[in-house]
């Protein structure tokens, strides 16, 4: 123990690196990209925890893991307490440790970020979820007893699987209703396959439907049966219905053939299987030169795909500079070295097709960075008599989405906010009606995974103080 | 799963196919859809709804085989199972009060327009149903129609049953029966859609069509289905899928509906049937 406390005391600063897929390898196929840690590379990574006595790291976890706790449990190669205690509050660990943004998390709050060494955390959460599953067999957590009260989830993303998870624990009686024929909403028809694998959103789901809870799948809450009718049956609600109808950009052209949503391109690969098209019968295109327009996670998850999917050139048009991109470093360096060409600071002003409708050009003007805007970020300004025209056969608008509209529209007595999205409190995720809570992107139109967890995570633990009142 | 009650072929390549899913027939209003899969690597289609049995707990619809998918779905015998089976989605047609109105049914449509017809008939209206066809051998559910309808009107390519030409002769067989609608409902193929908005257009006859755009969830996610409405993007799962017909940029429209033109095709050119090659 003193050597140990010996060794730390050297503060050891060197990350350690995942193994990745070869990037010349990797294009050619769609299975997961970063390969994890061994068992070695874990312990060395969880040994250069200082282990502090008031530890910020958990602070910048949106569903509050005790992080050195876990860690300790690693360092000790004891690694079923470990993911015990994440499970503690994170149903699902191999998927945030695979997807969550650790670098403006808990990872930005570990003493060591100052060292530029914050241990990785999101990496070591993964080292013990895969381990568990490796094992076979996921340890059943403690349950609480029956309690009798009955609560309805709509939406099996990351929003309504985690406060399944939560009630469920707590005793209540839960039914998921999923829209699509498979669960895991966004973690399934929007993250690509090399970056989480569809088995590990399966084996989560089923982790989930082993403490009890019912999952009722082609179900669209509001159309097939609405929220009124269903809280009949229920005592509570949750609402994660995710996200909405995609933004486009409203430039001509943007209704030619060629031109996609990220949601339906990433859908067709994702959910629908279409890259193993025509095992599957969904088809996808396979253009030889592709454009995606944004810069976050989705804009590289689809430039990506299309680089797999046998693209010649794939470019990624972003209006800001590389500083400004808002997906992670990561990923980032991921399409860097699978070869997508950043078109940076440009903006996109038009589409030009051909006489059936297709797309063949692109239109462009060139911007340069401003004077900070009310994000923050430098404002980027065109160019005047920048434009240029670049040819594409496809383009996938990676630019964002609204709330869906499904729930607002069909359900009386809810406020919404500006975004479309349905108003809560923060505290609570209570909606304007006293049995009904939200939270996803349902709520904040899009965001990440982990502020779905979040914000499940805060409404099942109000919906149970309901509950329990009731 | 959800159990195949029918499914016969009704007239040369259009069939009826009759779904056991209580929650939807519960809730199914007239021109609503269904999103299906045929089997577990299918892909998700609409079908327009075409009947339903609520205490049955049954769907109605009526498919044309036009690709892969419909030609798997075609395949299934009563008795067999479909793994998705959602709906009802979209927008119900809007039934009211309007005086007379003209229902246009062809192909599958026949099908669909017929709740439409019912309801309108319910609500009070003078309903005229115009069904056409390029034969009589491909006219189905007149007797289902006729009785919702206080006129029946038959055009046919041909002229094997009623009176022969196209669509076009709308303006002429309403001037005979005497009638001007005050509202036209379509549902149909898209060039049927297209073309009836096109003769009502100069007319003044307002005219809803029940489009049919290429669909993956039909919740309002994936944005595939949308189509310009009077300069503005709609999203027909959601925004529809009626809209007015005299606002809608066709030739898109059209366009975007050929996406998938080659893929569709090729999954026929594997199927097991010689006479495919």
């Amino acid at each position: 123990m003193s050597e140990e406390k010996k060794e730390k005391k050297r503060l050891d600063l060197k990350r350690r690196s995942m193994p990745k897929q070869d990037e010349h390898e990797r294009v050619k196929n769609f299975d997961e990209v970063a390969l994890g840690y061994p068992v070695e590379t874990a312990i060395e990574e969880a040994r250069r925890c200082l282990q502090c006595k008031k530890p910020l790291c958990n602070q910048g976890c949106p569903v509050g893991i005790d992080i050195p706790g876990f860690i300790k449990f690693i360092v000790e190669g004891n690694f079923s307490a470990a993911v015990k205690r994440i499970k503690e509050t994170n149903a699902l660990p191999a998927i945030c440790g695979r997807v969550c943004p650790q670098e403006e998390q808990c990872e930005k709050m570990c003493v060591l970020h100052n060292k530029k060494a914050p241990i990785c955390i999101g990496r070591l959460e993964r080292f013990v979820a895969d381990w568990e599953a490796a094992q076979g067999k996921a340890e059943a957590p403690a349950m609480a007893a029956k309690t009798g009260k009955k609560v309805a989830v709509v939406g099996a993303g990351p929003a309504g699987i985690t406060v399944a998870n939560d009630l469920a624990l707590l005793g209540h009686e839960v039914t998921i209703y999923e829209a699509l024929h498979e669960c895991g909403g966004v973690l399934l028809y929007g993250i690509p396959e090399f970056r989480l694998p569809k088995a590990i959103v399966r084996r989560e789901v089923d982790y989930v439907r082993s403490l009890g809870v019912k999952i009722v799948t082609d179900f669209v809450v509001g159309k097939t049966r609405t929220v009124d009718k269903l809280l009949e049956e229920f005592d509570a609600m949750f609402v994660g219905s995710g996200a909405g109808l995609p933004w486009f950009m409203e430039i001509p052209g943007e209704n030619l053939n060629g031109v996609f949503s990220a949601n339906e391109y990433l859908t067709r690969v994702n959910l629908m299987r279409g890259f193993r098209f025509p095992e599957f019968d969904t088809p996808v295109k396979r253009p030889s030169r592709v454009a995606v327009v944004g810069g976050g996670n989705v804009a590289m998850d689809s430039a990506r795909t299309a680089v797999r999917l046998g693209a010649d050139e794939v470019h990624l048009v972003y209006r800001r500079s590389k500083a400004e991109l808002p997906a992670r470093a990561e990923e980032v360096e991921n399409a860097e070295e699978e070869g997508v060409i950043f078109d940076l600071l440009t903006l996109p002003i038009g589409l030009i097709g051909d006489e059936h409708g297709w797309l063949r050009e692109l239109e462009c003007l060139r911007m340069e960075l401003g004077e900070p805007d009310a994000s923050g970020r430098r404002k980027p300004i065109p160019v005047k008599g920048s434009n240029f025209r670049v040819p594409f056969e496809a383009l996938v608008m990676a630019i964002g989405n609204g709330p869906n509209p499904l729930i607002p529209m069909t359900t009386p007595g809810l406020t919404l906010n500006k975004k479309g999205g349905i108003q809560t409190e923060e505290a609570t995720g209570q909606t304007s009606r006293p049995d009904i809570w939200a939270g996803g992107d349902i709520v904040r139109g899009a965001a990440t995974v982990i502020s779905a967890m979040g914000d499940g995570r805060v409404a099942a633990a109000a919906i149970h103080r309901y509950l329990l009142g009731k | 799963m959800y159990r195949i009650i029918e499914r016969r072929m009704i007239v040369p390549n259009l069939h009826e196919f009759i779904v056991e899913a209580p929650a939807v027939a519960e809730s199914v209003k007239p021109g609503n859809f269904v999103i299906v899969r045929p089997d577990d690597a299918g892909e998700r289609i609409p079908l327009s709804v075409a009947d339903w049995d609520a205490s049955a707990g049954t769907v109605t619809s009526i498919f044309m085989q036009v690709g892969g998918s419909t030609a798997k779905l075609a395949r299934l015998k009563p008795g067999a199972a479909v793994p998705t089976f959602a709906g009802p989605l979209g927008k119900e047609t809007e039934i009211g009060a309007f005086g007379t109105v003209l229902c246009v049914g062809g192909c599958y449509g026949i099908g669909s327009i017929y709740p439409i017809a019912r309801a309108l008939k319910e609500a009070g209206n003078t309903v005229i149903t115009l069904l056409e066809a390029r034969s009589s051998y491909l006219l189905y559910w007149e007797d289902k129609l006729a009785a919702v309808s206080d006129k029946l009107i038959i055009v046919t390519r041909d002229g094997t049953k009623g009176a022969k030409g196209h669509i076009d002769r709308i303006p002429e067989l309403l001037q005979r029966a005497g009638a001007v609608p005050d509202r036209v409902i379509v549902n149909g193929c898209t060039f049927q859609l297209m073309r009836t908005a096109e003769i009502t257009k100069p007319l003044g006859w307002k005219t809803i069509v029940n489009m049919n755009p290429i669909m993956i969830d039909g919740t309002g996610m994936c944005g595939v289905c949308r189509l310009s409405v009077a300069g503005k993007m709609k999203f027909a799962c959601v925004d529809g899928p009626d809209f007015d017909g005299h606002e809608i940029d066709w030739d898109e429209f059209l366009a975007r509906r050929k996406t998938y033109n080659p893929e569709e095709v090729d999954p026929l050119r594997r199927s097991s049937c010689r006479s495919h090659f």
